[in-house]
């Protein structure tokens, strides 16, 4: 939300302690329960997070099918919590695309610019103009149904698309697409993003599409938001547990802090272990915290390490060859399990077997304290 | 052998129904279409002459109530719609999670025998009845006044008769339609009365397309509502081709039959051709 503030325009979307209960079978649920969101202009912004997290229900607020229980919603700095879904100006990508089944491709992309009255020549030259950016030229006539689910998929992007509505909502447009299909559209997406330029609020599920298409990130998780920022901060820092549990392969540490020095706490898991995380402030000696290391980094040795490094002995537990890497199971001396990957580039890297003590090493930099 | 099987397959299965329908629709009609034809009278028998004027007097003799059944016919199909569709969208819509049991209220008269229903219409009707009589007498209505034999008392019957028949096609069709297409349509600026327009009616129309021949059809060739609810300038054809074999007069009732499937069958198939078809459908969504 800092972020939004400090490019200094008015958010695109902009939601502000938005709740949203059900009531229904004599009891309540809460959907989403207080989300604050800043969405710039022209951003690729993505809602990311386990099913049943709030992601559509967030999704219809900002539309206008839902109305928050309690919360503002404002488009362009505008308080439209009161304002239906057709007379906001922005367009929704649905999760099943609900394309209108009786109608022609060319139709169905017209409709939003027929309710609006556009003229027949402008109305004729967008339709078809849409059609080319999604490539259905020429597949004007054909009926959703007589469609593959790519092509209905951007038949439903460009009937939302068409209208040039100031944000685009997309609620998991690729969820019914084969693999690479979807990283087709992936792509795909991003491109049209960047040729028309409006602002996408995009829901997925799935980690690594929002890793890889987003500015940034809203990682949720039962109702509410628990990390916003970029995709490589979100990987890399993640905020809480569930953010680190949610994105990736994570191994996550408890440990009391022994000392702190030079913005670096050090923690003593076992004897000889050493683990060095920066830290802000917060914790002081003797509290608990906790830290994530990812997989990746974690340097695998016979050896004890030198230098300025985190430090953890462990067994080898398993072995599994992933081509391209290995992956470790280690268990450490306080019985935690560590999971660490390592490329197959070297020879001499493969060389821990099953049952090998080994240390661990990684550097202070790559792990974070985290709140719980 | 499992290939012999496999081939044989689709033929068994419908082999009971085909049978079925061999033996008690295919055969009486070729009988009929044959007696239709035919010359004589039940004392002397009836011989196959060929005769083709049997249906030239059928038509000069009964047209009057052949129109009226048509009439008769097309304003219940239309009654039902005007009253069917508002109770299947509520239905489909708006019933939440009592659906089944409204459904089940509306097919509820038809856990009573049709005759018995009509009848009781007529004792609901009846010019001194429970309706009529304390209106009369408290001079709302002038006491000449009566419903029963009148052609209102027999199209509100066959309204309410065929009734259900409209409303459960057309709600299968309204409940099928996917909530988020009509989501799309508000999202796509739509009005409340636009996505009704060019959404939710286009695809309910199938619904009404098997709505109207489930009671138009029916309600066309009726003869008990005219027969316990109207009078003598109400008569249809069904109660004209009933008397016809009550009076062993076979050919001219097996002929009057025939004009009535051929004239329903006309009408059913240029609907189909008018309705049917995607392109009305591609119009109606303008
Ligand atoms: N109309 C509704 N009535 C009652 N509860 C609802 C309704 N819509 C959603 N919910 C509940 O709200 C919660 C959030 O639902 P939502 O659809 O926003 O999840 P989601 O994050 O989009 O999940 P998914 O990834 O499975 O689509 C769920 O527990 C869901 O059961
Ligand atoms: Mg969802």
């Amino acid at each position: 939300m800092a972020d939004a503030l400090r490019a200094g325009g008015t958010p695109a979307i902009e939601l502000t302690g938005v709740v949203k209960e059900y009531s229904g079978h004599g009891e309540v649920v809460r959907a989403v329960r207080g989300v604050d969101l800043a969405i710039e202009e022209g951003e690729f912004f993505s809602l990311l997070g386990p099913s049943g997290c709030g992601k559509t229900t967030t999704m219809r607020m900002i539309a206008g099918f839902e109305e928050p229980t309690r919360g503002v919603v404002r488009l362009h700095g505008q308080d439209v919590t009161d304002v239906p879904p057709a007379k906001r100006d922005v367009n929704m990508v649905f999760q099943s695309y609900a394309l209108f089944p009786h109608m022609s491709v060319y139709e169905n992309v017209a409709f939003g610019l027929r309710r609006r009255g556009v003229d027949r020549d402008e109305l004729d030259r967008r339709v078809r103009e849409m059609l080319e950016i999604v490539d259905l030229a020429g597949r004007e006539k054909r009926r959703p149904r007589e469609l593959s689910g790519g092509q209905q998929q951007r038949v439903a992007l460009a009937r939302a698309l068409v209208n040039r509505p100031r944000a685009l909502l997309l609620d998991e447009p690729l969820g019914a697409l084969d693999l690479k299909l979807r990283q087709a559209m992936q792509i795909e997406l991003k491109r049209i993003q960047r040729e028309v330029g409006i602002t996408f609020v995009y829901v997925t599920h799935d980690q690594g599409e929002a890793l890889t298409m987003s500015d940034r990130i809203a990682v949720m998780n039962d109702g509410l938001v628990e990390q916003l920022a970029p995709p490589r901060e979100v990987y890399e820092r993640p905020a809480t547990r569930f953010v680190a549990g949610f994105i990736g392969t994570s191994n996550l540490f408890s440990g009391v802090v022994d000392r702190i020095a030079d913005g670096l706490a050090v923690l003593r898991p076992g004897p000889g272990d050493r683990v060095l995380v920066p830290v802000e402030g917060k914790p002081a000696e003797g509290d608990t915290i906790d830290l994530t290391v990812r997989p990746e980094k974690i340097v695998i040795t016979a050896e004890e390490p030198g230098g300025d490094v985190s430090k953890v002995r462990g067994t080898v537990a398993e072995v599994v060859y992933l081509g391209t890497s290995y992956s470790y199971a280690v268990t450490l001396g306080n019985g935690a399990e560590v999971t660490v990957f390592q490329q197959n580039a070297h020879s001499s890297d493969s060389s821990a077997e099953r049952g090998d003590p080994v240390w661990l090493s990684w550097q202070p930099r790559h792990s974070y304290a985290m709140g719980s | 052998m499992r290939r012999v099987r496999a081939a044989l397959a689709p033929y068994l299965l419908v082999l009971p129904g085909g049978l079925w329908l061999t033996v008690f629709f295919a055969v009486p009609l070729l009988a009929m279409l044959s007696l239709s034809t035919q010359e004589g009278n039940l004392v002397e028998g009836f011989r196959q002459t060929f005769r083709l004027q049997n249906y030239v007097d059928a038509v000069t003799l009964h047209w009057e109530p052949l129109v009226r059944s048509l009439l008769y016919g097309l304003a219940t199909t239309a009654a039902a719609i005007v009253i069917g569709f508002p109770l299947a969208y509520w239905i489909a819509f708006k019933g939440g999670r009592r659906k089944s049991s409204y459904l089940f209220l509306i097919l509820l008269p038809f856990f009573v025998s049709f005759v018995i229903r009509t009848i009781s219409w007529k004792f609901l009707l009846t010019d001194e009845g429970v309706l009529l009589g304390p209106l009369k007498d408290a001079g709302v209505l002038p006491q000449g006044f009566h419903v029963l034999a009148t052609d209102f008392a027999v199209i509100a019957g066959l309204t309410y008769n065929f009734l259900p028949f409209m409303v459960l096609p057309i709600y299968v069709a309204l409940e099928r339609i996917d909530p988020r297409v009509i989501e799309a349509a508000y999202d796509l600026y739509a009005s409340r009365t636009q996505a009704f327009l060019r959404v939710v009616f286009p695809l309910a129309l199938p619904g009404v397309f098997a709505g109207v021949l489930m009671t138009g059809v029916p309600a066309a060739s009726d003869f008990v509502n005219a027969s316990v609810l109207g009078g003598v300038d109400n008569t249809m054809i069904g109660n004209v081709i009933y008397n016809q074999f009550r009076a062993s007069e076979y050919p001219m009732g097996a002929s009057l039959s025939f004009i009535l499937m051929a004239l329903m069958l006309l009408g059913i198939f240029s609907y189909a051709r008018a309705l049917g078809t995607e392109d009305v459908l591609e119009v109606a969504a303008r």
